[in-house]
Protein backbone atom coordinates (compact mmCIF):
# COMPACT_ATOMS: atom_id res chain seq x y z
CA UNK A 1 0.00 0.00 0.00
CA UNK A 2 1.28 3.41 -0.91
CA UNK A 3 1.92 5.85 1.88
CA UNK A 4 1.56 9.56 1.35
CA UNK A 5 4.73 11.56 1.86
CA UNK A 6 4.93 15.21 2.72
CA UNK A 7 7.80 15.81 0.41
CA UNK A 8 8.00 13.64 -2.72
CA UNK A 9 11.71 14.30 -2.90
CA UNK A 10 12.24 12.04 0.13
CA UNK A 11 11.47 9.05 -2.08
CA UNK A 12 14.47 9.98 -4.16
CA UNK A 13 16.81 9.39 -1.29
CA UNK A 14 15.45 5.88 -0.72
CA UNK A 15 16.28 4.80 -4.23
CA UNK A 16 19.91 4.00 -4.97
CA UNK A 17 20.96 6.33 -7.74
CA UNK A 18 24.18 7.54 -9.26
CA UNK A 19 25.14 11.11 -9.92
CA UNK A 20 24.59 12.09 -13.49
CA UNK A 21 25.47 15.10 -15.59
CA UNK A 22 22.56 16.26 -17.73
CA UNK A 23 23.05 18.67 -20.59
CA UNK A 24 20.14 21.04 -21.01
CA UNK A 25 20.51 23.00 -24.21
CA UNK A 26 21.83 24.83 -26.14
CA UNK A 27 19.00 23.57 -28.33
CA UNK A 28 16.54 22.84 -25.56
CA UNK A 29 13.24 24.53 -26.37
CA UNK A 30 12.74 25.93 -22.90
CA UNK A 31 16.12 27.60 -22.47
CA UNK A 32 15.11 30.83 -24.25
CA UNK A 33 17.66 30.76 -27.00
CA UNK A 34 21.09 29.24 -26.88
CA UNK A 35 21.66 28.74 -23.17
CA UNK A 36 23.33 25.53 -22.10
CA UNK A 37 22.85 24.34 -18.55
CA UNK A 38 24.90 21.47 -17.21
CA UNK A 39 23.02 19.93 -14.32
CA UNK A 40 24.58 17.58 -11.79
CA UNK A 41 21.68 15.43 -10.76
CA UNK A 42 21.00 12.64 -8.35
CA UNK A 43 17.79 11.05 -9.55
CA UNK A 44 15.43 13.95 -10.05
CA UNK A 45 17.19 16.32 -7.67
CA UNK A 46 19.61 18.89 -9.05
CA UNK A 47 22.64 19.48 -6.87
CA UNK A 48 24.59 21.81 -9.13
CA UNK A 49 23.81 23.98 -12.13
CA UNK A 50 26.42 25.40 -14.40
CA UNK A 51 25.25 27.80 -17.11
CA UNK A 52 27.41 27.94 -20.24
CA UNK A 53 26.91 31.07 -22.29
CA UNK A 54 28.57 32.71 -25.27
CA UNK A 55 26.89 30.87 -28.13
CA UNK A 56 25.46 34.15 -29.39
CA UNK A 57 28.55 36.29 -28.82
CA UNK A 58 28.83 38.75 -31.71
CA UNK A 59 31.59 41.05 -30.41
CA UNK A 60 29.22 44.01 -30.21
CA UNK A 61 31.60 45.90 -27.92
CA UNK A 62 34.53 45.44 -30.31
CA UNK A 63 32.38 46.64 -33.20
CA UNK A 64 31.41 49.65 -31.11
CA UNK A 65 35.05 50.74 -31.04
CA UNK A 66 34.97 51.17 -34.82
CA UNK A 67 31.66 52.96 -35.32
CA UNK A 68 30.25 56.33 -34.36
CA UNK A 69 27.52 56.26 -31.68
CA UNK A 70 24.69 56.60 -34.17
CA UNK A 71 26.13 53.85 -36.32
CA UNK A 72 26.23 51.54 -33.31
CA UNK A 73 22.48 51.94 -32.64
CA UNK A 74 21.52 48.96 -34.88
CA UNK A 75 23.88 46.75 -32.89
CA UNK A 76 22.14 47.68 -29.65
CA UNK A 77 18.86 46.55 -31.24
CA UNK A 78 20.29 43.10 -31.59
CA UNK A 79 21.25 42.81 -27.94
CA UNK A 80 17.85 42.47 -26.33
CA UNK A 81 15.95 41.77 -29.52
CA UNK A 82 12.64 41.64 -27.69
CA UNK A 83 13.08 45.19 -26.41
CA UNK A 84 15.09 46.90 -29.14
CA UNK A 85 13.65 50.31 -28.38
CA UNK A 86 14.80 50.16 -24.76
CA UNK A 87 18.32 49.28 -25.88
CA UNK A 88 18.35 52.21 -28.34
CA UNK A 89 17.16 54.47 -25.56
CA UNK A 90 19.88 53.34 -23.13
CA UNK A 91 22.71 53.98 -25.58
CA UNK A 92 21.17 57.24 -26.83
CA UNK A 93 20.87 58.61 -23.30
CA UNK A 94 24.40 57.53 -22.45
CA UNK A 95 25.84 59.35 -25.46
CA UNK A 96 23.68 62.39 -24.71
CA UNK A 97 25.07 62.36 -21.19
CA UNK A 98 28.59 62.53 -22.57
CA UNK A 99 27.61 65.26 -25.03
CA UNK A 100 25.56 67.07 -22.38
CA UNK A 101 22.81 67.30 -24.95
CA UNK A 102 19.42 68.52 -23.74
CA UNK A 103 16.32 67.01 -25.29
CA UNK A 104 13.30 69.07 -26.34
CA UNK A 105 10.16 68.36 -24.33
CA UNK A 106 8.33 66.66 -27.15
CA UNK A 107 11.14 64.15 -27.66
CA UNK A 108 11.01 63.27 -23.99
CA UNK A 109 7.33 62.32 -24.16
CA UNK A 110 7.82 60.51 -27.45
CA UNK A 111 10.47 58.40 -25.78
CA UNK A 112 8.19 57.58 -22.86
CA UNK A 113 5.44 56.42 -25.24
CA UNK A 114 7.84 54.23 -27.20
CA UNK A 115 9.73 52.83 -24.20
CA UNK A 116 6.58 51.91 -22.31
CA UNK A 117 4.93 50.36 -25.36
CA UNK A 118 8.09 48.31 -25.74
CA UNK A 119 7.82 47.26 -22.12
CA UNK A 120 4.30 45.95 -22.77
CA UNK A 121 5.44 44.04 -25.86
CA UNK A 122 8.43 42.58 -24.05
CA UNK A 123 6.50 41.51 -20.97
CA UNK A 124 3.88 39.90 -23.21
CA UNK A 125 6.55 37.70 -24.75
CA UNK A 126 7.99 37.08 -21.30
CA UNK A 127 4.60 35.95 -20.07
CA UNK A 128 3.76 33.87 -23.12
CA UNK A 129 7.13 32.17 -23.23
CA UNK A 130 6.91 31.44 -19.52
CA UNK A 131 3.65 29.64 -20.19
CA UNK A 132 5.44 27.61 -22.84
CA UNK A 133 8.17 26.69 -20.36
CA UNK A 134 5.54 25.31 -18.04
CA UNK A 135 3.78 23.38 -20.77
CA UNK A 136 0.82 25.54 -21.69
CA UNK A 137 0.64 26.82 -25.22
CA UNK A 138 -2.43 29.08 -25.32
CA UNK A 139 -1.14 32.09 -23.34
CA UNK A 140 1.68 32.36 -25.87
CA UNK A 141 -0.85 32.82 -28.69
CA UNK A 142 -2.88 35.30 -26.66
CA UNK A 143 0.25 37.30 -25.92
CA UNK A 144 1.40 37.33 -29.51
CA UNK A 145 -2.02 38.49 -30.70
CA UNK A 146 -1.61 41.75 -28.78
CA UNK A 147 2.12 42.07 -29.34
CA UNK A 148 1.47 41.93 -33.06
CA UNK A 149 -0.57 45.13 -32.82
CA UNK A 150 2.24 46.89 -30.95
CA UNK A 151 4.68 45.79 -33.64
CA UNK A 152 2.29 47.16 -36.26
CA UNK A 153 2.35 50.49 -34.46
CA UNK A 154 6.14 50.44 -34.28
CA UNK A 155 6.34 49.53 -37.94
CA UNK A 156 4.25 52.54 -38.77
CA UNK A 157 6.53 54.77 -36.70
CA UNK A 158 9.90 53.55 -37.94
CA UNK A 159 9.47 50.89 -40.62
CA UNK A 160 10.84 47.95 -38.65
CA UNK A 161 9.14 45.31 -36.58
CA UNK A 162 11.96 43.93 -34.46
CA UNK A 163 15.20 45.85 -34.86
CA UNK A 164 13.98 49.41 -34.84
CA UNK A 165 17.00 51.76 -34.55
CA UNK A 166 14.37 54.40 -33.90
CA UNK A 167 15.47 56.24 -30.77
CA UNK A 168 18.89 57.65 -31.40
CA UNK A 169 21.27 60.18 -29.80
CA UNK A 170 19.53 63.52 -30.12
CA UNK A 171 15.96 62.23 -30.13
CA UNK A 172 14.45 59.89 -32.69
CA UNK A 173 14.98 59.32 -36.40
CA UNK A 174 11.50 60.62 -37.24
CA UNK A 175 8.44 62.11 -35.63
CA UNK A 176 5.41 59.89 -35.03
CA UNK A 177 3.26 59.77 -38.17
CA UNK A 178 -0.08 61.54 -38.34
CA UNK A 179 -2.90 59.61 -36.72
CA UNK A 180 -0.51 57.37 -34.79
CA UNK A 181 -1.61 58.62 -31.38
CA UNK A 182 -5.25 57.79 -32.08
CA UNK A 183 -4.29 54.29 -33.18
CA UNK A 184 -2.18 53.88 -30.06
CA UNK A 185 -5.01 55.04 -27.79
CA UNK A 186 -7.40 52.69 -29.57
CA UNK A 187 -5.00 49.84 -28.96
CA UNK A 188 -4.72 50.66 -25.25
CA UNK A 189 -8.50 50.81 -24.88
CA UNK A 190 -8.80 47.41 -26.47
CA UNK A 191 -5.81 45.97 -24.63
CA UNK A 192 -6.59 46.93 -21.05
CA UNK A 193 -9.61 44.62 -20.55
CA UNK A 194 -7.70 41.77 -22.22
CA UNK A 195 -5.17 41.72 -19.37
CA UNK A 196 -7.83 39.98 -17.26
CA UNK A 197 -7.70 37.09 -19.73
CA UNK A 198 -4.00 36.58 -19.02
CA UNK A 199 -4.69 36.51 -15.32
CA UNK A 200 -7.38 33.91 -15.87
CA UNK A 201 -5.07 31.86 -18.10
CA UNK A 202 -1.96 31.94 -15.93
CA UNK A 203 -1.86 33.98 -12.73
CA UNK A 204 -4.74 32.21 -10.99
CA UNK A 205 -4.43 28.91 -12.82
CA UNK A 206 -4.07 26.17 -10.20
CA UNK A 207 -1.43 24.26 -12.18
CA UNK A 208 0.53 27.44 -12.83
CA UNK A 209 0.48 28.36 -9.14
CA UNK A 210 1.63 24.84 -8.21
CA UNK A 211 4.52 25.06 -10.66
CA UNK A 212 5.70 28.51 -9.61
CA UNK A 213 4.69 29.31 -6.03
CA UNK A 214 7.47 28.70 -3.52
CA UNK A 215 9.83 27.58 -6.30
CA UNK A 216 13.16 29.29 -6.92
CA UNK A 217 13.18 31.47 -3.84
CA UNK A 218 15.54 34.45 -4.18
CA UNK A 219 16.22 36.33 -0.98
CA UNK A 220 16.54 40.13 -1.18
CA UNK A 221 20.12 39.96 0.08
CA UNK A 222 21.13 37.45 -2.56
CA UNK A 223 19.39 39.47 -5.28
CA UNK A 224 21.50 42.49 -4.37
CA UNK A 225 24.72 40.48 -3.99
CA UNK A 226 24.40 39.11 -7.50
CA UNK A 227 23.41 42.45 -8.99
CA UNK A 228 19.94 41.25 -10.01
CA UNK A 229 17.76 44.09 -11.23
CA UNK A 230 14.37 44.83 -12.69
CA UNK A 231 11.39 42.59 -12.00
CA UNK A 232 13.73 39.98 -10.48
CA UNK A 233 14.85 42.46 -7.80
CA UNK A 234 11.37 43.86 -7.23
CA UNK A 235 9.94 40.34 -7.11
CA UNK A 236 12.12 39.85 -4.03
CA UNK A 237 10.52 42.86 -2.40
CA UNK A 238 13.16 45.53 -2.93
CA UNK A 239 11.68 48.90 -3.74
CA UNK A 240 14.01 50.08 -6.50
CA UNK A 241 13.12 51.28 -9.95
CA UNK A 242 15.44 53.46 -11.97
CA UNK A 243 12.55 55.37 -13.47
CA UNK A 244 12.16 56.87 -10.00
CA UNK A 245 15.57 56.32 -8.39
CA UNK A 246 17.93 56.51 -11.34
CA UNK A 247 20.18 59.28 -12.50
CA UNK A 248 18.66 62.63 -13.22
CA UNK A 249 19.30 62.36 -16.93
CA UNK A 250 17.01 59.35 -17.01
CA UNK A 251 14.44 60.26 -14.34
CA UNK A 252 13.80 63.67 -15.90
CA UNK A 253 12.26 61.79 -18.79
CA UNK A 254 9.54 60.65 -16.39
CA UNK A 255 9.37 63.99 -14.62
CA UNK A 256 5.78 64.83 -13.73
CA UNK A 257 4.43 61.37 -14.51
CA UNK A 258 2.35 59.65 -11.86
CA UNK A 259 3.35 56.04 -11.26
CA UNK A 260 4.09 53.78 -8.37
CA UNK A 261 6.94 51.28 -8.29
CA UNK A 262 5.54 47.76 -8.51
CA UNK A 263 6.72 46.09 -5.34
CA UNK A 264 4.98 44.25 -2.53
CA UNK A 265 4.45 46.26 0.64
CA UNK A 266 2.68 44.73 3.64
CA UNK A 267 1.36 41.87 1.53
CA UNK A 268 -0.09 44.12 -1.16
CA UNK A 269 0.99 45.42 -4.51
CA UNK A 270 0.07 49.02 -5.40
CA UNK A 271 -3.45 49.30 -6.82
CA UNK A 272 -3.93 45.55 -6.79
CA UNK A 273 -7.64 45.63 -5.84
CA UNK A 274 -8.83 44.66 -9.32
CA UNK A 275 -6.31 41.86 -9.74
CA UNK A 276 -6.25 38.34 -8.42
CA UNK A 277 -5.01 38.05 -4.84
CA UNK A 278 -1.61 36.56 -4.10
CA UNK A 279 -2.09 32.80 -3.56
CA UNK A 280 -1.25 31.68 -0.06
CA UNK A 281 1.38 29.21 -1.29
CA UNK A 282 3.44 32.01 -2.83
CA UNK A 283 6.39 33.48 -0.92
CA UNK A 284 7.87 36.84 -1.73
CA UNK A 285 10.90 36.17 -3.95
CA UNK A 286 9.66 33.05 -5.71
CA UNK A 287 8.90 32.52 -9.40
CA UNK A 288 5.26 33.46 -9.00
CA UNK A 289 6.08 36.90 -7.60
CA UNK A 290 8.58 37.65 -10.34
CA UNK A 291 5.91 36.77 -12.87
CA UNK A 292 3.27 38.85 -11.08
CA UNK A 293 5.51 41.94 -10.96
CA UNK A 294 5.79 41.75 -14.75
CA UNK A 295 2.04 41.42 -15.15
CA UNK A 296 1.44 44.49 -13.00
CA UNK A 297 4.11 46.41 -14.86
CA UNK A 298 2.10 45.90 -18.03
CA UNK A 299 -0.84 47.69 -16.40
CA UNK A 300 1.50 50.41 -15.15
CA UNK A 301 2.95 50.84 -18.64
CA UNK A 302 -0.53 51.23 -20.15
CA UNK A 303 -1.19 54.03 -17.69
CA UNK A 304 2.15 55.69 -18.44
CA UNK A 305 1.57 55.57 -22.21
CA UNK A 306 -1.82 57.23 -21.73
CA UNK A 307 -0.23 60.05 -19.74
CA UNK A 308 2.56 60.38 -22.29
CA UNK A 309 0.15 60.56 -25.24
CA UNK A 310 -1.63 63.46 -23.58
CA UNK A 311 1.61 65.32 -22.93
CA UNK A 312 3.04 64.59 -26.33
CA UNK A 313 -0.10 65.90 -28.04
CA UNK A 314 0.05 69.07 -25.97
CA UNK A 315 3.77 69.67 -26.49
CA UNK A 316 4.93 72.06 -29.17
CA UNK A 317 8.35 72.49 -30.68
CA UNK A 318 10.77 70.05 -32.30
CA UNK A 319 10.64 66.27 -31.78
CA UNK A 320 14.40 65.95 -31.44
CA UNK A 321 16.57 65.79 -34.53
CA UNK A 322 19.31 63.16 -34.30
CA UNK A 323 22.85 64.42 -33.81
CA UNK A 324 25.15 64.42 -36.83
CA UNK A 325 26.34 60.98 -37.83
CA UNK A 326 29.98 61.93 -37.33
CA UNK A 327 29.53 64.42 -34.49
CA UNK A 328 32.71 64.75 -32.39
CA UNK A 329 32.42 63.38 -28.87
CA UNK A 330 34.03 65.36 -26.05
CA UNK A 331 36.96 63.72 -24.28
CA UNK A 332 35.72 61.88 -21.23
CA UNK A 333 33.52 59.01 -20.20
CA UNK A 334 29.93 58.46 -19.14
CA UNK A 335 28.00 55.57 -17.66
CA UNK A 336 24.23 55.42 -17.58
CA UNK A 337 21.71 52.77 -16.62
CA UNK A 338 18.10 52.67 -17.69
CA UNK A 339 15.20 50.55 -16.52
CA UNK A 340 14.62 48.12 -19.35
CA UNK A 341 11.89 45.47 -19.26
CA UNK A 342 14.42 42.89 -18.07
CA UNK A 343 16.33 45.03 -15.60
CA UNK A 344 18.91 47.74 -15.52
CA UNK A 345 20.72 47.99 -18.80
CA UNK A 346 23.86 50.07 -18.52
CA UNK A 347 25.98 51.61 -21.23
CA UNK A 348 29.47 52.95 -20.75
CA UNK A 349 31.12 55.14 -23.33
CA UNK A 350 34.75 56.29 -23.22
CA UNK A 351 35.89 58.88 -25.71
CA UNK A 352 39.30 60.25 -26.63
CA UNK A 353 37.86 63.29 -28.41
CA UNK A 354 37.19 61.80 -31.84
CA UNK A 355 33.79 60.89 -33.23
CA UNK A 356 34.35 57.17 -32.63
CA UNK A 357 34.20 56.01 -29.00
CA UNK A 358 37.40 54.60 -27.57
CA UNK A 359 35.37 52.00 -25.74
CA UNK A 360 31.69 51.10 -25.87
CA UNK A 361 30.53 48.81 -23.11
CA UNK A 362 27.15 47.28 -22.48
CA UNK A 363 26.22 46.07 -19.02
CA UNK A 364 23.56 43.45 -19.49
CA UNK A 365 20.80 42.97 -16.96
CA UNK A 366 20.10 39.37 -17.96
CA UNK A 367 23.81 38.56 -17.57
CA UNK A 368 23.61 39.38 -13.86
CA UNK A 369 20.15 37.87 -13.44
CA UNK A 370 21.35 34.61 -14.96
CA UNK A 371 24.45 34.44 -12.77
CA UNK A 372 22.24 33.71 -9.77
CA UNK A 373 20.73 30.53 -11.35
CA UNK A 374 23.13 28.14 -9.65
CA UNK A 375 21.94 29.41 -6.27
CA UNK A 376 18.25 29.21 -7.22
CA UNK A 377 18.46 25.72 -8.69
CA UNK A 378 20.36 24.11 -5.82
CA UNK A 379 18.26 21.19 -4.57
CA UNK A 380 15.32 21.69 -6.91
CA UNK A 381 13.79 19.10 -9.22
CA UNK A 382 14.83 18.90 -12.86
CA UNK A 383 11.30 19.87 -13.92
CA UNK A 384 11.62 23.07 -11.91
CA UNK A 385 14.76 24.24 -13.72
CA UNK A 386 12.83 25.59 -16.75
CA UNK A 387 10.36 27.22 -14.36
CA UNK A 388 13.17 29.00 -12.52
CA UNK A 389 15.18 30.03 -15.59
CA UNK A 390 11.99 31.14 -17.32
CA UNK A 391 11.00 33.31 -14.38
CA UNK A 392 14.24 35.29 -14.82
CA UNK A 393 13.01 36.14 -18.34
CA UNK A 394 16.38 36.08 -20.07
CA UNK A 395 17.25 36.94 -23.65
CA UNK A 396 20.50 35.39 -24.81
CA UNK A 397 21.24 38.14 -27.31
CA UNK A 398 21.68 40.52 -24.44
CA UNK A 399 23.73 38.16 -22.29
CA UNK A 400 26.23 37.28 -25.00
CA UNK A 401 26.18 40.61 -26.86
CA UNK B 1 25.67 60.77 -7.76
CA UNK B 2 28.23 60.65 -4.99
CA UNK B 3 28.86 63.85 -3.09
CA UNK B 4 32.33 65.40 -3.45
CA UNK B 5 32.88 65.13 0.30
CA UNK B 6 32.67 61.35 -0.08
CA UNK B 7 35.72 61.42 -2.34
CA UNK B 8 37.63 63.55 0.19
CA UNK B 9 36.58 61.28 3.00
CA UNK B 10 37.80 58.19 1.18
CA UNK B 11 41.06 59.91 0.32
CA UNK B 12 41.59 60.85 3.96
CA UNK B 13 40.76 57.37 5.20
CA UNK B 14 42.88 55.38 2.79
CA UNK B 15 45.69 57.84 1.99
CA UNK B 16 48.18 56.34 -0.43
CA UNK B 17 45.92 53.44 -1.33
CA UNK B 18 43.88 55.96 -3.34
CA UNK B 19 46.17 57.26 -6.02
CA UNK B 20 43.83 59.74 -7.61
CA UNK B 21 40.50 61.50 -7.29
CA UNK B 22 38.53 63.16 -10.06
CA UNK B 23 35.48 65.07 -8.84
CA UNK B 24 35.12 67.12 -12.04
CA UNK B 25 34.33 64.17 -14.33
CA UNK B 26 30.75 63.47 -15.45
CA UNK B 27 30.81 60.47 -13.12
CA UNK B 28 33.27 61.29 -10.31
CA UNK B 29 35.81 58.54 -9.81
CA UNK B 30 38.51 57.42 -7.44
CA UNK B 31 41.66 55.62 -8.52
CA UNK B 32 42.67 52.78 -6.22
CA UNK B 33 45.98 50.92 -6.04
CA UNK B 34 45.49 47.20 -6.80
CA UNK B 35 46.70 46.16 -3.33
CA UNK B 36 44.15 48.44 -1.62
CA UNK B 37 41.16 47.47 -3.73
CA UNK B 38 39.69 44.79 -1.46
CA UNK B 39 40.01 46.98 1.61
CA UNK B 40 38.35 49.97 -0.10
CA UNK B 41 35.55 47.85 -1.57
CA UNK B 42 34.79 46.22 1.78
CA UNK B 43 34.56 49.65 3.36
CA UNK B 44 32.31 50.95 0.58
CA UNK B 45 29.94 48.04 0.93
CA UNK B 46 29.73 47.68 4.71
CA UNK B 47 29.90 51.29 5.95
CA UNK B 48 26.27 52.04 6.91
CA UNK B 49 26.08 55.51 5.36
CA UNK B 50 27.70 54.40 2.11
CA UNK B 51 26.31 50.86 1.63
CA UNK B 52 27.14 50.31 -2.02
CA UNK B 53 25.26 47.00 -2.19
CA UNK B 54 25.03 46.84 -5.94
CA UNK B 55 28.02 46.22 -8.19
CA UNK B 56 26.60 47.37 -11.51
CA UNK B 57 29.42 46.65 -13.85
CA UNK B 58 33.10 45.84 -14.23
CA UNK B 59 34.68 46.95 -17.49
CA UNK B 60 38.19 46.69 -18.85
CA UNK B 61 39.45 49.57 -20.96
CA UNK B 62 42.69 49.17 -22.89
CA UNK B 63 44.58 52.42 -23.48
CA UNK B 64 46.98 51.54 -26.23
CA UNK B 65 47.49 52.88 -29.72
CA UNK B 66 48.70 50.05 -31.99
CA UNK B 67 49.59 52.41 -34.84
CA UNK B 68 53.17 53.64 -34.06
CA UNK B 69 52.60 56.92 -35.95
CA UNK B 70 49.56 57.81 -33.89
CA UNK B 71 51.06 56.38 -30.69
CA UNK B 72 53.66 59.18 -30.63
CA UNK B 73 50.84 61.71 -30.41
CA UNK B 74 48.60 59.71 -28.06
CA UNK B 75 47.46 61.62 -24.99
CA UNK B 76 48.05 58.71 -22.64
CA UNK B 77 50.80 56.24 -21.76
CA UNK B 78 49.85 52.63 -22.59
CA UNK B 79 47.92 51.13 -19.69
CA UNK B 80 44.86 49.11 -18.82
CA UNK B 81 41.99 50.28 -16.64
CA UNK B 82 39.52 48.14 -14.74
CA UNK B 83 36.46 50.24 -13.96
CA UNK B 84 33.96 49.31 -11.23
CA UNK B 85 30.57 51.02 -11.25
CA UNK B 86 28.92 50.86 -7.85
CA UNK B 87 25.58 52.09 -6.65
CA UNK B 88 23.46 51.95 -3.55
CA UNK B 89 19.83 50.88 -3.55
CA UNK B 90 19.09 52.36 -0.14
CA UNK B 91 21.12 55.57 -0.35
CA UNK B 92 20.52 56.10 -4.08
CA UNK B 93 24.02 57.26 -4.92
CA UNK B 94 26.73 55.88 -7.15
CA UNK B 95 30.50 55.84 -7.42
CA UNK B 96 33.13 54.82 -9.94
CA UNK B 97 36.27 53.02 -8.77
CA UNK B 98 39.18 52.61 -11.15
CA UNK B 99 42.25 50.45 -10.96
CA UNK B 100 45.13 51.35 -13.27
CA UNK B 101 47.24 48.42 -14.39
CA UNK B 102 50.19 47.94 -16.72
CA UNK B 103 49.21 46.26 -19.97
CA UNK B 104 51.42 43.29 -19.18
CA UNK B 105 52.74 42.11 -15.85
CA UNK B 106 56.46 43.00 -15.52
CA UNK B 107 56.32 44.21 -19.15
CA UNK B 108 56.49 40.58 -20.27
CA UNK B 109 54.12 40.31 -23.20
CA UNK B 110 51.67 37.47 -22.57
CA UNK B 111 51.74 37.73 -18.79
CA UNK B 112 48.42 39.14 -17.67
CA UNK B 113 48.35 42.03 -15.19
CA UNK B 114 46.96 41.14 -11.79
CA UNK B 115 44.25 42.65 -9.64
CA UNK B 116 42.61 41.07 -6.57
CA UNK B 117 39.11 39.66 -6.99
CA UNK B 118 36.09 41.27 -5.34
CA UNK B 119 33.84 38.27 -5.93
CA UNK B 120 33.80 37.47 -2.22
CA UNK B 121 32.41 40.96 -1.54
CA UNK B 122 29.86 41.02 -4.35
CA UNK B 123 29.22 37.46 -5.62
CA UNK B 124 27.90 39.01 -8.84
CA UNK B 125 31.44 40.11 -9.63
CA UNK B 126 32.27 36.49 -10.41
CA UNK B 127 30.87 36.58 -13.94
CA UNK B 128 31.88 40.16 -14.60
CA UNK B 129 35.49 39.33 -13.73
CA UNK B 130 35.39 36.28 -15.94
CA UNK B 131 34.21 38.48 -18.78
CA UNK B 132 36.96 41.06 -18.23
CA UNK B 133 39.51 38.25 -18.03
CA UNK B 134 38.14 36.74 -21.24
CA UNK B 135 37.88 39.89 -23.33
CA UNK B 136 40.42 42.31 -21.86
CA UNK B 137 42.99 39.94 -20.37
CA UNK B 138 43.18 40.77 -16.68
CA UNK B 139 44.09 38.14 -14.13
CA UNK B 140 41.84 38.37 -11.07
CA UNK B 141 43.90 36.87 -8.28
CA UNK B 142 42.08 34.36 -6.04
CA UNK B 143 39.02 34.31 -8.26
CA UNK B 144 37.21 31.01 -7.52
CA UNK B 145 36.66 30.04 -11.15
CA UNK B 146 38.58 32.16 -13.65
CA UNK B 147 37.63 30.71 -17.03
CA UNK B 148 36.59 32.24 -20.32
CA UNK B 149 32.89 33.02 -20.39
CA UNK B 150 31.91 34.44 -23.79
CA UNK B 151 34.66 33.10 -26.04
CA UNK B 152 35.22 29.35 -26.45
CA UNK B 153 37.55 27.73 -23.91
CA UNK B 154 40.34 27.22 -26.45
CA UNK B 155 40.25 30.74 -27.88
CA UNK B 156 43.61 32.49 -28.10
CA UNK B 157 44.06 36.12 -27.11
CA UNK B 158 41.84 38.76 -25.57
CA UNK B 159 39.64 40.42 -28.19
CA UNK B 160 39.09 43.77 -26.53
CA UNK B 161 42.81 44.47 -26.37
CA UNK B 162 43.67 47.17 -28.87
CA UNK B 163 46.48 45.15 -30.45
CA UNK B 164 44.38 41.99 -30.79
CA UNK B 165 44.49 40.28 -34.14
CA UNK B 166 41.78 37.95 -35.32
CA UNK B 167 43.21 34.41 -35.71
CA UNK B 168 43.70 33.18 -39.26
CA UNK B 169 41.58 30.16 -38.63
CA UNK B 170 39.72 28.50 -35.79
CA UNK B 171 38.87 24.78 -36.13
CA UNK B 172 38.81 25.07 -39.89
CA UNK B 173 36.75 28.28 -39.93
CA UNK B 174 38.52 31.10 -41.76
CA UNK B 175 38.98 34.13 -39.55
CA UNK B 176 40.49 36.78 -41.78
Amino acid sequence: MATALDDPRIVEFDVRTDEMLVNMGPQHPSTHGVLRLVLRTDGEVVSQTEPHIGYLHRCAEKIGENLTPRQWIPYTDRMDYLAGMSMNLGWALCVEKLLNHQLPDKARHLRVIIAEMQRIASHLVGMGAYGLDLGTFSPFLYAFRERERILDLFEEACGARLTYSYLTPGGATADLPRGWLQKCSAFLDQFEPVIQEYHALLTTNAIFVKRTANIGYLSPQMALDYGCTGPVLRGSGIDYDLRRDGEERYTEMYDGYAFEVIVEKNGHYPKDHSYPPVPKEAVLGDCWHRFYVRMLEVVQAVDLVRQAIERYAAATGPWGEPIKLTAKLPKGEAYLETECPRGQMGFYVVSDGSSIPWRARARSSCFCNLSVTHELCRGCLIADVPAIVGSLDIVMGEIDR
Amino acid sequence: MAAPNLLDRLKKKFGDKISGVNAQAIDPWIEVMPDGLVEVCKYLKTEPDLSFELLNCISGVDYFEPDPKKAAKAAFPPHLEVVYHLSSVTKKHSLVVKVILPRWKNDQEGELPEVPTVSHIWPGANWHEREVFDLSGVNFVEHPDLRRILCPEDWVGHPLRRDYEMPLEYHGIRGR
